[in-house]
């Protein structure tokens, strides 16, 4: 079982990398999905299947098709593509990969711990008891998160009367 | 009406001048006009009502002294705000605040069109204060504060339409001129207090009585210093080259200013502090040639102007010339008494030139005028008045009966000589010739410009008003062959002595008929030259030219002091002492600008900001 | 048994190669894009961690968090839309008018 754990987080690493590396959005998406499966497999090696499920419906499910979505509208094609070739040259992932390294190792000198633990299942019915019990606040917060982001993409994204669109 | 009332003189000028500066942006035009004009004419009804107590009712020891309070008390010295009337300083107050008034009123038709005539009544009101501060003032420190004053209102209403920067030119001109003579006032001043220990002027006129009368040297030096300041005030030779061109300013301000007052400050001066000027006969015989050089200068160089409002300039030098002239040779009441008619003809002359600048939009050129007899009367008939008491139009004109005082006592008293009258007769013939000149060609002829405004009332009360003073006003002082009429003089007296004439009536009647003489000679040449025979007159010519220029004067200046002081400033713009403050600027410009790369509007930028600074932190903990 | 530095060097690469993704793209919705990685990276350590601690604790607030990514996802692609619609781009580097 741990064998699974660490094959499905490497996956997932793996798969993480191309995402950032594609010209082609939608291919960065597609791995982007498959990534997020990964995780969701390592989620149930580590007994949460609750937060697998969630990993999948939720996240792989509904933001990455809202993803697909928008890339579709955005229809950039054949010149988005070379135009994120043109961008996407050595020379811009210099400064950012120095930084990210200078974090690693600073993790890498916090680790410390040689702590080994095995896993004991927390099932749905046990998060379920959580949620509606002591963390109610916070799923009333989330809610009204997530009314707000409703609020906030509508007014956002509409077109309030034609000649906005004709100013273009 | 009490003597105590004095002080209200010059501070309801000055009250007007606070409500004006406060509110200027919340009075209507109507309104500013109406507290700039009755300060004044309130001021000018007091100086009525107190002048006619003095005179009827003379204080005890024929001056009235009130003080404030103390202005600065150190070390046992002390200078007080204190206020002095007696008859010289009654007759100053009096034309300062009675031509005054109608200058103002006069304003209130010539400025009513322009924004900014808060502002503009506010500078008038503010001037009338500190002229009537200098002239009430009993202390010298208090007279310089009002001479300080009257220099400032002058830049500020030279420059008063300051959008055009040659406004601010000829404004800057003036103050940097008068501020050299002004400079040397300073220094005399504190001389006098260094070595006789006071500022209160009749203390120093006793003083110096007492402690100089042998011994010349200090009471030389004092004077001249103090006659600096008169010439760069009066605009006397060798400072007189701002005056034609403080023309700029509006031509009120040209009439109040630069005619009847502030250029008459310096003639003030002298008379106040004639006791040492006595006790310095160099020194005043100085005065005499600087006012017979500048008379004769200003007039030939007024006789070939082409602009009306330069041509009466120079005429208003040439008469503070003979001002001069007369102080010079210790004729105290004839100086005092040609300011007195000098100041109501030569405003006359400058308000009805204003009424033809306004109708004809603002030209000046006298060739480009004409025909005004039937187009404007009422600026006519009053310039032709005004003309008439400049050139010294023989028995019914007061500048005739001041002038003639001054030419008399320029030969006969005992400090004067046949070259000093020589040269006020040469120049009372040119003094016809340009003034007619003048007329001649603004005021008959042909028109060559359209009327676009007519004068309202409150110019013609102005030009009536200044228009009868000018021809009755010299009735009180008539020569003896005339009548001997000695009004002016008897009041002047008891503060300023009268000169010893020694020479008998006929003499004095000869005297009197050359000056008539010269005075036909030149109106009757100007119509000869311009109205006759027009192609006689020289228009261009080398001497023309130099007249013009006046004399050379500017381009002196321009070359010897300016230009050296100018180069000498570029070079010492970077010198040794401006490099450490020169490198911090730069240092600050830099630092700005690498900052400000920070700042690039950039969202990935940003992001790396985060993660850089959390890398930072991180460390800092870690290594802690 | 899982190595708990292992697990969580894992979670902490993920969220290194998003931060990178995120620095080095400008195509905004690439940038979401590597917002999203980020999300889930933490979100993964929230979840070893709880399975470390047996905690519920840690799935708990990996539901609150995915709430947040979910809502984030949504308006910030909202905003990609109208600035596609309105500057004809959607490049990051380019609206950058708010600079000093």
């Amino acid at each position: 079982m741990p064998v699974i754990f660490y094959v499905a987080g490497l996956t997932a690493l793996f798969a993480t990398a191309l995402v950032i590396t594609r010209a082609n959005a939608f291919h960065a998406v597609l791995y982007l999905i498959l990534a997020q499966l990964a995780i969701a497999i390592a989620f149930f090696a580590l007994g949460a299947p609750f937060a697998a499920a969630l990993q999948v419906v939720v996240y792989a499910g509904a933001i990455m098709v809202l993803f697909v979505f928008v890339i579709m509208m955005l229809n950039l094609g054949q010149a988005g593509v070379a135009r994120e070739h043109a961008w996407l040259n050595p020379r811009a992932w210099g400064g950012p990969t120095i930084l990210t390294t200078i974090l690693l190792v600073e993790f890498l000198v916090a680790l410390n711990s040689s702590a080994q633990f095995d896993f004991a299942k927390i099932g749905v019915q046990e998060v379920g008891y959580s949620l509606f019990g002591p963390f109610l606040i916070a799923v009333e917060l989330s809610s009204l998160l997530l009314m707000g982001g409703l609020v906030a993409a509508y007014h956002v994204g509409r077109q309030d009367r034609d000649d906005e669109a004709d100013r273009r | 009406m009490s003597f105590h009332l004095l002080p209200l003189v010059p501070l309801l000028p000055l009250a007007g001048f606070l409500w004006l500066a406060l509110g200027a942006g919340r009075l209507t035009r109507r309104s500013a006009a109406r507290i700039g004009v009755s300060s004044v004419a309130i001021a000018a009804l007091l100086v009525i009502a107190i002048g006619t107590r003095f005179l009827v009712e003379p204080p005890d020891a024929g001056a009235h002294v009130q003080t404030l309070g103390a202005w600065l008390r150190v070390a046992g010295f002390q200078a007080d705000f204190a206020f002095r009337l007696d008859p010289l300083s009654l007759v100053l107050s009096f034309v300062v605040t009675f031509v005054g008034f109608w200058i103002h009123l006069y304003s209130a038709f010539y400025m009513a069109e322009d924004e900014a005539i808060a502002r503009f009544f506010a500078y008038m009101n503010l001037f009338v204060a500190a002229m009537l501060i200098l002239v009430l003032a009993d202390d010298l420190l208090l007279l310089y504060l009002g001479w300080e004053g009257v220099g400032l209102c002058s830049y500020l209403l030279i420059g008063f339409w300051y959008r055009d920067p040659a406004n601010g030119y000829a404004a800057r001109k003036a103050f940097v001129m008068t501020r050299v003579g002004d400079t040397a006032f300073l220094i005399g001043l504190l001389l006098l207090f260094s070595q006789l220990g006071s500022t209160r002027i009749t203390e120093l006129m006793e003083r110096a009585t007492a402690m100089w009368a042998s011994e010349p040297t200090l009471a030389s030096v004092a004077a001249l210093l103090l006659l600096a300041g008169a010439v760069g005030k009066s605009a006397q030779l060798p400072l007189q080259t701002w005056l034609p061109d403080a023309m700029a300013g509006p031509t009120p301000v040209s009439a109040l200013i630069h005619a009847a007052t502030m250029v008459t400050a310096g003639v003030y001066l002298i008379a106040r502090t004639h006791v040492l000027f006595e006790l310095a006969p160099a020194v005043q015989n100085l005065v005499a040639v600087i006012g017979a050089l500048t008379l004769l200068l200003a007039g030939f160089s007024a006789v070939v102007q082409t602009d009306i409002k330069r041509i009466l300039a120079y005429s208003t030098m040439s008469q503070i010339g003979y001002m001069f002239l007369a102080l010079g040779v210790g004729a105290w009441s004839a100086a005092i008494f040609h300011l007195f008619t000098h100041a109501f003809f030569k405003a006359l002359l400058f308000l009805s030139a204003g009424v033809v600048i306004v109708a004809l939009h603002h030209e000046q050129n006298i060739f480009r005028m004409g025909d005004l007899r039937r187009r404007l009367p009422a600026a006519f008939w009053s310039f032709l008045v005004g003309a008439a008491a400049l050139a010294a139009l023989p028995l019914v004109t007061a500048g005739f009966y001041s002038k003639d005082l001054i030419l008399w006592q320029a030969y006969a008293a005992e400090n004067g000589s046949l070259w000093f009258w020589l040269a006020g007769w040469v120049g009372a013939f040119v003094t016809a010739l340009y003034i007619f000149r003048l007329f001649f060609i603004a005021f008959t002829g042909e028109p060559k410009t359209p009327i676009r405004r007519t004068p309202e009332w409150t110019a013609l009360a102005p030009l009536w008003a200044l228009g009868i003073l000018s021809l009755v006003a010299g009735f009180v002082e008539m020569p003896a062959t005339l009548g001997g009429v000695t009004l002016f003089r008897a009041l002047l007296e008891p503060v300023l002595p009268l000169p010893d004439v020694h020479a008998p009536l006929t003499v004095e009647a000869m005297f009197q008929l050359l000056s008539m003489a010269a005075s036909l000679a030149g109106i009757a040449l100007a119509w000869l030259l311009y109205r006759h025979r027009p192609v006689m007159a020289p228009t261009s010519g080398g001497i023309t030219e130099y007249w013009r220029e006046g004399w050379g004067f500017d381009l002196a200046y321009e070359r010897l002091v300016v230009h050296p002081t100018v180069c000498t400033a570029h070079w010492a713009r970077h010198d040794l002492f401006e490099r450490p403050y020169d490198r911090l600027a730069g240092l600050a410009r830099s630092l700005h600008r690498g900052l400000a790369t920070t700042q690039n509007g950039r969202v990935r930028w940003y992001a790396g900001g985060i993660a850089a600074g959390s890398a930072v932190a991180f460390a800092l903990v870690l290594l802690a | 048994m899982i190595d708990l530095d292992a697990a969580m060097l894992i979670g902490t690469l993920l969220f290194l190669l998003g931060l990178t993704g995120l620095l080095v793209r400008r195509n905004l919705v690439f940038t979401l894009m590597s917002v999203e990685i980020m999300l889930n990276a933490a979100g993964f350590a929230f979840v070893v961690a709880g399975a470390h601690w047996n905690a519920v604790e840690g799935q708990i607030m990996y539901l609150l968090l995915i709430a947040v990514a979910a809502v984030e996802a949504a308006v910030g692609l909202t905003i990609v839309l109208s600035l596609d619609r309105r500057m004809e781009t959607i490049d990051g580097d380019s609206v950058n008018r708010l600079q000093g």
